[in-house]
């Protein structure tokens, strides 16, 4: 006979159940703080065995006696063994499940903050991110959403800042080298945003449709999932100060904006065509209705790459604008637009908190 | 595959679509914005659409195979290719031989 942990592993791979290494093995187990009382079986069952190798001069029948007590107090300890088992897995199970309860509140907490936090600031409470299903019903928002509605706070705190930094650079007149690093700050925070927003889109892309993480006037503003590309370069012509030669270069960008613009508008209406036919088809008012419903799913699906379509456009007429624009324009054309969204997001609150008339 | 190669060969602009694509739809809208007449042609209504939808796949398209843009015999892309060309200006030269026709 080996060394008892030795035999334990070897017992283990072979599946092999050897008892009295199952008794050295438990000795050791107090992975989850269970009582140890093995020792005392152990003494007990050492006994028995001491006791059986004393009593040599028994009779034949005295032996089987003891040795089927010795079995019994054997098979005792290994059922003690295998409910220990399983309760020291569901004790795991449970400890787990606590745990990720314990995360997901804590995510939702921070979110809730976040948003506190906020409305503090702009006097405005956005409510409908919390819950984005019917009113009274407590749904979870998707953590993919609540994530993202987390970062997307970060987002505008960062935004905030670099529109800062960009003015105080523009107006100390910096050289181009420094005023060009802030321009890739501000390009590259662009392009984080329109990361989140894909990530978010395949969580649920009705969320991001709704425009529900951003404020009230941005929200009337919406255009499949965010600003409107030709609104963003009418924004900012005035304040670009163009060179003759680049005059040709952006009014081509703003008309073939356009011209992309109302193709995926038109598409995005015939989408909500084919989904309102879908689900009026057949006979309203039947009460049967699952294979009307389950088709209109299909028509669904599509969405999501016309957030992305409409998302592909935005960055492209940034980059466009970036290569077509000097350094010092690039910079004023993001403290424009940076400031610009600013103000629709100070217009919400202000909104909100206007004084109403006496109803 | 043949079928494809024909189409391509023998007409300026061609976009491989399916009926219900809504994109293809949003495609064909741009070119038509740009005085251009795509053939549009609706893998899902031919016999051999899978084929054809293979047939996309091995030239290089990425799923989904539609919309699936040709212009003169090339294949340019889906929808993002055409829209990044659009903003940059290119697509404009590219379709230049067949803007303005009545059909193609």
């Amino acid at each position: 006979m080996n060394s008892s942990h030795t035999q334990y592993i070897s017992a283990r791979d072979m599946g092999v159940y050897e008892p009295i290494n199952q008794l050295s093995m438990f000795a050791d187990f107090d992975e989850n703080g269970w009582p140890d009382t093995s020792p005392s079986l152990l003494v007990e069952v050492d006994t028995k065995l001491d006791n059986q190798s004393e009593d040599t001069s028994h009779e034949t029948a005295g032996d089987s006696i003891k040795y089927e007590e010795t079995n019994k107090r054997v098979d005792k300890v290994l059922r003690r063994l295998a409910q220990n088992r399983e309760a020291a897995r569901k004790s795991r199970l449970r400890k787990k499940a606590y745990v990720q309860q314990l995360e997901s509140s804590r995510l939702k907490l921070m979110q809730l903050e976040q948003e506190l936090d906020r409305s503090r600031h702009q006097g405005t409470y956005i409510g409908g991110a919390i819950d984005s299903g019917p009113p009274g019903c407590s749904a979870t928002m998707n953590s993919g959403i609540a994530s993202f509605v987390l970062e997307y706070g970060n987002w505008v705190e960062k935004q905030d800042r670099q529109i800062c930094e960009l003015r105080n650079a523009i107006n100390a007149d910096l050289p181009d080298e420094k005023l060009r690093v802030l321009v890739n700050d501000g390009m590259a925070h662009y392009s984080d945003l329109f990361r989140m927003k894909a990530k978010a889109a395949k969580a649920d892309v009705f969320y991001l449709m709704s425009g529900m993480w951003k404020t009230s006037a941005e929200r009337f503003l919406l255009w499949i999932g965010g600003f409107r590309p030709s609104e963003l370069l009418k924004v900012l012509l005035p304040h670009l100060d163009l060179l003759e030669q680049q005059c040709s270069d952006v009014y081509n960008l703003i008309q073939s904006c356009q011209q992309a613009e109302d193709a995926i508008s038109q598409g995005m209406d015939k989408l909500q065509q084919s989904l309102v036919d879908a689900v009026a088809a057949g006979l309203l008012g039947g009460g049967s209705y699952i294979p009307q419903v389950a088709n209109a799913v299909e028509k669904l699906k599509p969405l999501v790459s016309f957030i992305d379509q409409a998302d592909h456009i935005r960055k492209e007429i940034l980059q466009q604008m970036y290569r077509t624009l000097t350094t010092r324009q690039a910079a004023r054309g993001l403290l424009a637009l940076g400031e610009y969204f600013q103000r629709l997001r100070s217009l919400s609150s202000l909104w909100a908190t206007r004084p109403r008339e006496p109803a | 595959m043949e079928k494809i190669s024909r189409l391509v060969s023998e007409n300026g602009v061609v976009i491989f679509s399916k009926s219900t694509c809504c994109l293809c739809y949003a495609v064909n809208i741009l070119f038509q914005e740009l005085t251009v007449r795509p053939v549009v042609y609706a893998i899902d209504k031919d016999p051999e659409g899978r084929e054809m939808e293979k047939a996309l796949f091995r030239l290089g398209c990425s799923a989904p195979a539609v919309p699936a843009v040709f212009i003169g015999g090339k294949l340019v892309g889906s929808t993002n290719e055409v829209m990044s060309l659009h903003l940059s200006g290119s697509l404009v030269t590219l379709i230049k031989p067949y803007q303005g026709l009545l059909s193609n």
